[in-house]
């Protein structure tokens, strides 16, 4: 593992127009400091001093506060973070199912120990908490997507797949960006990938799937939203029933926004109109 | 008679591209918000305080009775503060409800905020898990596009600004107070109360936090009457929650049902422990509730029930042991989160989980003796009550239930100078039925 360097160093004009960005976002500017300290991270690859000299400026807060805060989240890093961050979840119960096993695995396939990074830069590996994907223990998240159910030899072929430069995608996610694009999102700043990766796994829908299955259902209610389904009508109930459902809304809800309907709308990677408050 | 599986919140996960408002809209959503705004705010209000809904985070509190207790006509601003920082280990229902419905979850929050006077609302998302950023950005996007936010919603006067936040990687902020502090660009660290948020929260303004799942389930609540909420559950803890069950069952997921359904349903509709094995302890609601064992598989999960059998309802995040599970191992590895997140304010919490960690991993290699399980006693019993906020006495709770329950597996590490139990036997890749205690 070599110290990295961090890269770029210049907080551009650019960067310090969307910085003020977010500040903007918020009723009072320092709420902005953590989703500016992600923009921070996107840009130079990790937290420098200069960025938290950028921050202070920026907010009218001494640097010692800034770092202050930047030293007690765990997603703000001193030291470079490579393209890819590969976080082991060994929280006890993914650990139980095999995260402990994974991590080591990975540590001496990469030759790299806890928040180290590998010689070329690739990959940094981190053991992380609980991320909130139990159900599919163990879990490996690579620049904070989700990798479900994995397995020693599935989280080798992951990093190498990483390494070699091949597009990757998650179990419930998008196609893996790189860490400082993530980082970007995170700021505020969405990519175009919301409509990538399915609605969810099959753990998440298994419930609903015995429901289904047994014809039950929540009990009808005033709106009749909810219903009883049975058995034999749930695989084409969700079409039919959602249909009677627009039928009998309200007339004021608009009809005119489907942004998914084409490719494109909606998607605009500006983020003006997305999440900005006054 | 309520069917023993109730999914509302989870009804449409199911359906083609589910998270996009078009999807949305054609299962019925935002029909209750038009109901809302025809409504006045103290209607609302009152609606959802019939209804019976309580905090579905962990604590249990009346959702409606917190919304009743703010202010009104003081001439502040009022906020309102989801808390989508859902990190107790376990719990994993609202990261999915998230990534397959977020308008469920905006629809909520325009309500919400509607019924308290707010008008701007912040959803605080931790940052670990970016797709599910990626699709709330773009729910809050397309509710913009809608007319849903923004300034006069639906000609209806009424004006609401909704920012996602994404945190950056701390347990703490999942406490209420330390996520204002977070929220306000400051080390996420709770506050002293009183004052408590409803009267100065955000910027010292009334403020309302809430569970993502308690938000969510209100436009279900707006659109079907509280009666229809109220018809399922028991008689203190009222409607259909989500359930997640994780660990060793045959098929672990989510499982949405009325309050007060027991383990022993929900691991028969899970189809069980994993073969060949049985139920050794499980959490009933995240790391932070006391341990049950197979002795509680009766135990109807509502607040009550739950709290009657010495532990808490929690987020109902069931992870299940099986008879492969080393308690030690599992207990160290608990404690050792809480000291890594521990926030350092008050030094009970911040020394108190350092010791804990260092007498369990004594314990755990084999070393130490039998006086370390009294010394941990006591030392849990200088936190528990005594922290400065909830981390402390979750940090408790793994301990002094796994000594009230397995203290001899505590013994059994001293007697054979390590872990008795073979890790590889435990896991999800291990070959079936492998792997009994040596």
């Amino acid at each position: 593992m070599t110290l990295r360097q961090a890269q770029d160093g210049a907080v551009t004009p650019e960067t310090v127009g969307e910085l003020r960005e977010i500040a903007g976002r918020y009723p009072q500017s320092r709420s902005a400091l953590l989703p500016m300290l992600h923009l921070l991270q996107s840009v130079e690859g990790c937290v420098t001093p200069e960025g938290i000299e950028t921050c202070a400026d920026m907010l009218g807060i001494s640097a010692a506060e800034v770092s202050g805060v930047a030293t007690f989240y765990t997603m703000y890093k001193r030291r470079p973070v490579g393209d890819y961050h590969v976080g082991v979840c060994t929280n006890t119960l993914c650990a139980v199912m095999g995260g402990d096993l994974i991590f080591e695995r990975l540590q001496g396939h990469l030759d790299v120990g806890n928040d180290e990074t590998t010689d070329d830069g690739k990959i940094t590996l981190e053991h992380v908490e609980c991320n909130a994907a139990c159900d599919y223990a163990p879990v490996v998240m690579v620049n904070w997507e989700f990798f479900d159910n994995q397995t020693p030899e599935s989280a080798v072929q992951i990093v190498d797949e990483l390494v070699a430069g091949n597009e990757v995608r998650a179990t419930r996610g998008a196609r893996v960006c790189t860490w400082r694009e993530a980082e970007r999102v995170l700021a505020g700043f969405p990519d175009d990938r919301a409509d990538e990766g399915p609605a969810a796994g099959p753990a998440t829908l298994y419930g609903l799937g015995v429901a289904r299955e047994r014809g039950w259902a929540a009990p009808s209610g005033e709106a009749g939203t909810a219903r009883e389904v049975g058995a034999d009508q749930a695989a084409k109930s969700a079409r039919t029933e959602s249909d009677v459902a627009v039928a009998s809304s309200p007339a004021d809800t608009p009809d005119s926004a489907e942004p998914d309907g084409s490719d494109d709308a909606g998607k605009a990677t500006s983020s003006d109109d997305t999440g900005k408050a006054d | 008679m309520v069917d023993m599986l109730t999914p509302v919140l989870s009804d449409g996960w199911d359906t083609e591209r589910a998270w996009t408002l078009s999807a949305y809209e054609d299962r019925g959503g935002y029909r209750a918000l038009a109901t809302a705004l025809g409504k006045g705010q103290d209607d609302v209000i009152e609606l959802v305080k019939s209804s019976g809904l309580r905090g579905r985070g962990g604590a249990g509190f009346p959702t409606g009775m917190k919304w009743g207790f703010i202010p009104q006509g003081d001439g502040k601003p009022h906020y309102l503060v989801v808390n989508a920082d859902e990190s107790e280990p376990g719990t994993c229902k609202d990261i999915p409800l998230m990534m397959a419905s977020p308008h469920t979850l905006v629809e909520g929050v325009i309500i919400s905020s509607y019924a308290i006077r707010a008008n701007v609302a912040f959803i605080y998302i931790r940052g670990e898990v970016l797709h599910v950023v990626r699709r709330l950005q773009r729910a809050v996007q397309e509710a913009y596009l809608a007319g849903h936010l923004g300034t006069d919603i639906h000609g209806s006067g009424y004006d609401l600004e909704l920012v996602v936040h994404a945190g950056a990687g701390a347990y703490i902020c999942g406490e209420e107070t330390a996520l204002l502090d977070s929220l306000e660009g400051r080390r996420g660290q709770p506050r002293l109360r009183p004052p408590f948020p409803a009267v100065a929260g955000l910027y010292a303004c009334p403020t309302v936090i809430n569970n993502v799942e308690s938000i969510a389930s209100v436009p279900c609540i707006v659109d079907n009457g509280p009666e229809w909420f109220s018809s399922m559950g028991t008689e203190k803890s009222k409607g259909m929650t989500l359930y997640s069950l994780s660990g060793h069952v045959t098929n672990p997921g989510q499982f949405e049902a009325p309050l007060g359904i027991t383990l022993r349903q929900l691991l028969d509709l899970a189809g069980g422990v994993r073969e060949g094995h049985e139920l050794k302890f499980w959490t009933p609601g995240g790391s932070s509730t006391p341990l049950l064992t197979a002795d509680h598989l009766d135990v109807p999960l509502d607040y009550e029930g739950v709290g009657a059998a010495g532990s808490m309802l929690g987020t109902k995040a069931l992870q299940i042991f099986d008879e492969t599970t080393c308690v030690v191992r599992a207990v160290l590895r608990w404690t050792e989160f809480y000291k890594h997140e521990s926030c350092g304010k008050c030094t009970p919490c911040r020394e108190g989980t350092w010791w804990l960690v260092q007498t369990l991993a004594r314990l755990e290699r084999g070393e130490g003796s039998e006086d370390d399980l009294e010394t941990l006693v006591d030392l849990c019993d200088n936190i528990l009550g005594k922290a400065f906020c909830a981390l402390g006495d979750g940090a408790t709770a793994p301990i002094t239930s796994s000594i009230q329950f397995f203290r001899d597996e505590y013994l059994a590490h001293l007697r054979v100078g390590g872990c008795p139990f073979d890790r590889e036997a435990a896991t999800l890749f291990a070959t079936a039925g492998a792997g009994a205690p040596a």
